[in-house]
């Protein structure tokens, strides 16, 4: 395994114990919104669509690419806009 | 200098997840989190679509068309979001999981083809050379953003379509021998699409795609639509995954960040979730909640039912010192929230002391109940949870339950054949008198007769929740 690899895998182990404390002790009241959000965050698969769309160089790629890009860019929008619809809700009045 | 910009941009975005989670988890800041990390997301693919590159210096192509497919994104997906009603929030989060998993899963699809292309040019150059061979971790990453984002996402639009009660569970005598074999039949071809690269070809990856959506669909098709919530999670964290699968392959930072927080992240919450239900994980995935294993329970649930008026309910409400009103997804379905909230007013206008009752998995999802009356103006500091309300019933001289079942049935407490006993319950049958409007006397989500509704201190006031309420609103009103 190269060391660029090793690096990686490092980050991959420290980011699981960070994501499992960030979400410790929640109230079970935010755990939809918290799912919700996390909903959205992991749209940043879009990310990937859009590089593999950018380098498609046939119609085939071209075209499965730009139902990625689509796809994800549901998720992420949509992730983000109804979490914020809920957590509209809380609002104090 | 380009380099700098885009990595540092990533590197925001990191940083704008790892807080908007951390602002999520407070009622008072968690909006807050959720724009921070929106603000992130658009900072991360403005910065890629500016300035990304291959290794040979190669900008991004297709650029009109990609923006194309972002604005064709955004207007859908703001659309559904800003269109779907409260009461289905569950699904519209599943839904949109599942497109984030079909994404991730498209990935993997182009990444390996590209590959395969990439080799055969190079095979072509160097004359029946050796075949060329990429990084096998990358390879590895490929195809598990493949299979797990084609679970995921079949898995969640199951998911989508039993809350939407466009479908049942299914169970079949050795579903889980079969489940099994399509998993392992799944990860087979995975591993030959790494171990044998350049020998097998795109229909293997068709092959491994196709195994992989058979089994998000089988995996989720037995389990109970009142666990619907726990699966959305869970699949949620496996998208996460195949998000950081795909940072993997282009060695994109903000990707892996991303996914591997939201991957652990959700499966704690997804645990957590579970642990709200006094149930494990394997239960909830392994076990038919509220199958065949029902049976046991019915026999507890006889006697005669008492029924009473809405008048009869308005008075011994009206001239209660105490009253808790116990919302279920009955109140969801009707959209009962503002009416309950006028009755509320109404009561406490007469000077009883009226506070809500929410238990951690009424309606279909954690702090579903919360948001609806939220929704309805309903003050934060009426909603009570349920370790703190439950010694207070025995003070309780009206416990209302609306559209509320499996949370307030006793079974839970005495009968070890239930499928839903231990799990922590709303003790209103402490309360002088408990009240239930319900449509019928139809069992819950999870399929079980409640031997509450048989007490002596028990009445029932049948029909829809809002309809009766209204009723009861107006009863009150006028005495």
């Amino acid at each position: 395994m190269d060391p660029a690899t090793l690096s990686l895998i490092y980050l991959v182990v420290l980011m699981i114990f960070l994501g499992i404390e960030l979400i410790g002790h929640v109230p079970s009241v935010l755990h939809t919104p918290l799912m919700s959000g996390a909903n959205a965050i992991h749209g940043v698969v879009i990310i990937g669509s859009i590089i593999v769309m950018g380098m498609a160089d046939d119609a085939l790629s071209l075209t499965l690419g730009f139902i990625a890009v689509v796809l994800g860019t549901l998720n992420v929008v949509g992730g983000f806009v109804v979490t914020n619809r809920m957590l509209e809700m809380f609002k104090k009045k | 200098m380009m380099d700098t910009v885009l990595a540092i941009s990533y590197l925001v975005a990191s940083i704008t997840f790892i807080g908007g989670l951390k602002l999520l988890g407070s009622p008072k800041t968690a909006r807050t989190g959720n724009l921070l990390a929106a603000v992130g997301m658009t900072v991360a693919i403005i910065a890629t679509l500016v300035l990304y590159h291959d290794e040979q210096g190669q900008h991004l192509g297709n650029i009109p068309l990609i923006i194309a497919a972002l604005v064709i994104g955004t207007g859908i997906g703001w659309f559904m979001a800003m269109r779907v009603q409260m009461t289905s929030m569950p699904q519209m989060v599943s839904f949109f999981n599942g497109m984030g998993g079909a994404c991730a899963g498209f990935i993997s699809v182009l990444e390996y083809k590209h590959l395969l292309a990439a080799s055969a040019h190079t095979s072509d150059a160097m004359l029946a050379g050796a075949v060329h061979t990429p990084n096998t971790w990358h390879l590895v990453a490929i195809v598990a953003g493949l299979l797990i984002g084609s679970v995921s996402f079949s898995g969640s639009i199951i998911a989508f379509l039993k809350l939407e009660d466009k479908l049942g569970d299914i169970r079949y005598r050795g579903q889980m021998i079969v489940n099994n074999l399509i998993l392992l039949a799944a990860c087979a071809v995975g591993v030959v699409l790494v171990v044998e690269y350049g020998y097998v070809g795109m229909e293997h990856v068709a092959f491994l795609a196709a195994l992989a959506l058979i089994f998000g669909v089988v995996f989720v098709l037995p389990i109970g639509g009142a666990d619907m919530p726990v699966v959305i999670s869970l699949l949620n964290s496996f998208t996460g995954v195949a998000a950081a699968c795909g940072g993997f392959v282009y060695d994109n930072m903000v990707m892996l960040i991303g996914g591997i927080l939201v991957g652990s992240a959700g499966t704690l919450l997804t645990v957590v979730m579970c642990k709200a239900m006094n149930r494990s994980l394997t239960n909830v995935l392994f076990s038919s909640f509220g199958g065949a294993t029902a049976s046991g329970s019915s026999k507890a649930a006889t006697g005669s039912v008492k029924q009473l008026t809405a008048t009869d309910a308005a008075v011994l409400m009206a001239y209660a010192q105490r009253v808790v009103i116990v919302p279920g997804y009955g109140l969801a379905v009707a959209q009962a929230q503002h009416v309950c909230h006028n009755l509320e007013h109404e009561l406490e206008a007469r000077g009883v002391s009226v506070s809500y009752a929410v238990h951690p998995v009424a309606g279909r999802m954690p702090g579903h109940m919360n948001v609806l009356l939220a929704e309805a103006d309903v003050s934060y500091d009426k909603l009570v949870e349920m370790e703190e309300i439950n010694p207070l019933f025995k003070q309780t001289d009206v416990a209302l339950v609306v559209g509320a079942n499996d949370v307030v049935n006793p079974a839970a407490k005495t009968d070890p054949s239930s499928p839903i006993y231990g799990m922590p319950i709303l003790d209103v049958e402490d309360a002088k008198n408990v009240i239930v409007m319900k449509r019928s006397m139809k069992a819950g989500y999870a399929g079980i007769e409640n031997e509450l509704f048989y007490r002596p201190n028990t009445s029932m006031l049948f029909g829809d929740a809002k309809a009766t309420m209204t009723a009861l609103v107006n009863e009150v009103k006028a005495l």
